[in-house]
């Protein structure tokens, strides 16, 4: 079984993102990059079926600019096999990734295709599904257990009330939820290691793939501030505030 | 034009989420039909038909469609989208699962997750965990959107005489539901209740969530928590509010024993009067709450139950 599994770029997740100057977009210059933290649980993920002898490569790509090979080589180190950099530095949506994605899923053969469920810049959580449509496989999304059986795919999602159990048939896409698993840290012979693996770069332009925007961002703000609210001293003081101020007991 | 949106219901409830989300379509066009799919869920449709501002209830009922498995559902949105220059569905999982997969059979762009309709191709969504709100506009000649339900006030859910039309579905024999563990409970369903009682970290094992149980009781609150919570295994994923986890904007919200980490924050900055209590006075939640108390929570919240 091959597994492939899409990997981002991102903000690091302790940053807190501002607008720029002109409001046109947000400020990213100088920030700490990172891989995206669902995208961690999901290479983790396929390296442990790897692990296990259910998987018999883990390939990881990323869609980004030239610098998202050292997220790209981060997996590596983490245990995936081999890796592929669609290069470009156009910020593309996901409907778009999902297309190129499509592409190399097809290319790849891959068996399994195992995604973080949401990127914590854009939040969409929306590449994982749009990624299922085009390739009209089934999906599991939300994934907090995964387990392979012969030719099916059994998946606990975290649902609104709870957890939900579904089989799907492989070939499959599964997108990853918090508590799949904890990925490990790389250890420095594995990052030594990493640096021999496979690396192919692609430029995205040679894929005549349609990656064209559908969507203008107007413009970024930030959400209305809070007004600094006060401390009390006590139980009671708390009770008379929400009873008579807030008057929402 | 006219506008779609797809329902959330128990089988024979309409969900509150559905009534914001068709406020939401109702700010698009005037025209807004309302699909509702499941296995058995003509009661639900029923009730759909007395929504207030809704033309016409679309009643699909099929084994295919039991549990809303995305496959089958995508495949029976696609099958009626011709009719529709807009398809919504509030940001639930069930929305999340779905839409995405509608959105790229039909190649659109889907908008995730918005609070506000600035017109019919334009909206308002939180992005970089609602520490920035973009507003984008859709190019696609047909929107598939998701809504985030507590941005936006529900219709009434009566007083309208839609009429009920069937509609068919089929069985791509894509997947097949197993089961489902869903979390029993008297309280109010978090993501509409009032009034929400969260624990972190601070409250330091299962057993000790009692004392948040406690309290939510006698408020008659629902029971959040931190994502630390959770994945300490204090409380049941479906508890967790934040970023990747559940929306609430109640009246009152109280975090106890949660520092206050800005994907926490994203998910619960809109209720209208925060409550925090925690032991460190320097916890970043004290800087959205409205009413602060520096106190262990282990004394402070039983005496908060006793005196209520």
């Amino acid at each position: 079984m091959k597994i492939l599994v899409p990997i981002k770029r991102v903000v690091d997740y302790n940053i807190k993102v501002r607008p720029n100057a002109d409001n046109s977009d947000v400020d990213l210059a100088n920030l700490k990059m990172s891989m995206n933290p669902f995208c961690e649980i999901a290479v983790e993920e396929a390296v442990r079926l790897k692990e296990k002898g259910q998987a018999t490569e883990v390939v990881v790509i990323s869609i980004g600019p030239a610098k998202a090979q050292e997220q790209l080589r981060a997996a590596l180190a983490l245990g995936a096999d081999r890796a592929i950099l669609i290069e470009s530095d156009q910020v593309l949506e996901p409907l778009a990734i999902a297309k190129v994605l499509k592409h190399f899923v097809e290319q790849e053969s891959a068996d399994l295709v195992v995604l973080g469920k949401q990127s914590i810049d854009g939040d969409n959580n929306q590449t994982g599904q749009m990624l299922a449509a085009l390739t009209n496989r089934p999906q599991a999304t939300f994934a907090s257990e995964l387990v392979i059986e012969q030719d099916k795919a059994i998946v606990t999602r975290e649902v609104d009330g709870g957890l939900q159990t579904i089989k799907v048939n492989l070939p499959a896409i599964v997108t990853t939820d918090l508590r799949l698993n904890e990925p490990r840290y790389a250890k420095l012979p594995d990052i030594m290691k990493a640096k021999k693996k496979p690396f192919e770069t692609i430029a995205l332009d040679s894929l005549g793939i349609d990656t064209g925007a559908r969507t203008e961002l107007l413009n970024v703000s930030l959400p209305p501030e809070r007004s600094a609210g006060i401390k009390v001293a006590n139980v009671d003081e708390l009770i008379e505030k929400l009873k008579n101020e807030a008057k929402v007991l | 034009m006219s506008v779609l949106v797809i329902a959330d219901h128990d089988g024979s409830e309409i969900k509150k989420s559905t009534l914001c989300t068709v406020a939401a379509a109702t700010q698009m066009d005037v025209d807004v039909d309302l699909l509702v799919a499941g296995d058995d869920c003509s009661a639900a449709a029923d009730k759909a038909s007395a929504i207030s501002g809704i033309r016409k209830v679309l009643h699909a009922e099929s084994p295919a469609l039991a549990y809303l498995m995305a496959e089958n559902a995508a495949d029976l949105i696609v099958s009626i989208a011709a009719d529709y220059d807009a398809i919504l569905m509030s940001a639930g999982t069930n929305g999340k699962n779905i839409l995405p997969r509608v959105a790229a059979l039909l190649n659109s762009q889907a908008i995730s997750d918005i609070i506000s309709v600035e017109s019919a191709d334009t909206f308002k969504r939180p992005i970089y965990a609602g520490n920035v709100i973009a507003t984008i506009k859709s190019n696609d000649a047909k929107k598939i959107i998701t809504v985030r339900a507590t941005a936006f006030d529900p219709v009434e859910a009566t007083g309208g005489s839609a009429s009920v039309e069937k509609v068919e579905a089929k069985d791509l024999g894509h997947s097949e539901f197993d089961k489902e563990e869903l979390a029993k409970s008297d309280r109010p369903e978090l993501a509409a209740a009032s009034i929400v009682v969260s624990g972190g970290r601070g409250i330091g094992s299962e057993e000790k969530f009692s004392v948040v149980y406690d309290l939510a009781d006698k408020l008659g609150a629902a029971v959040g928590a931190s994502r630390a919570a959770v994945d300490a295994g204090y409380v049941p994923n479906d508890m967790q509010v934040g970023q990747t986890g559940k929306i609430v904007a109640p009246d009152l919200y109280i975090a106890a024993g949660i520092s206050g980490a800005i994907q926490h924050l994203a998910g619960m900055k809109e209720s209208k009067v925060i409550v925090a209590i925690n032991k460190d006075e320097d916890a970043p939640i004290f800087q959205v709450a409205d009413y602060g108390l520096v106190a262990d929570l282990f004394e402070a919240l039983p005496e908060l139950t006793a005196k209520l």
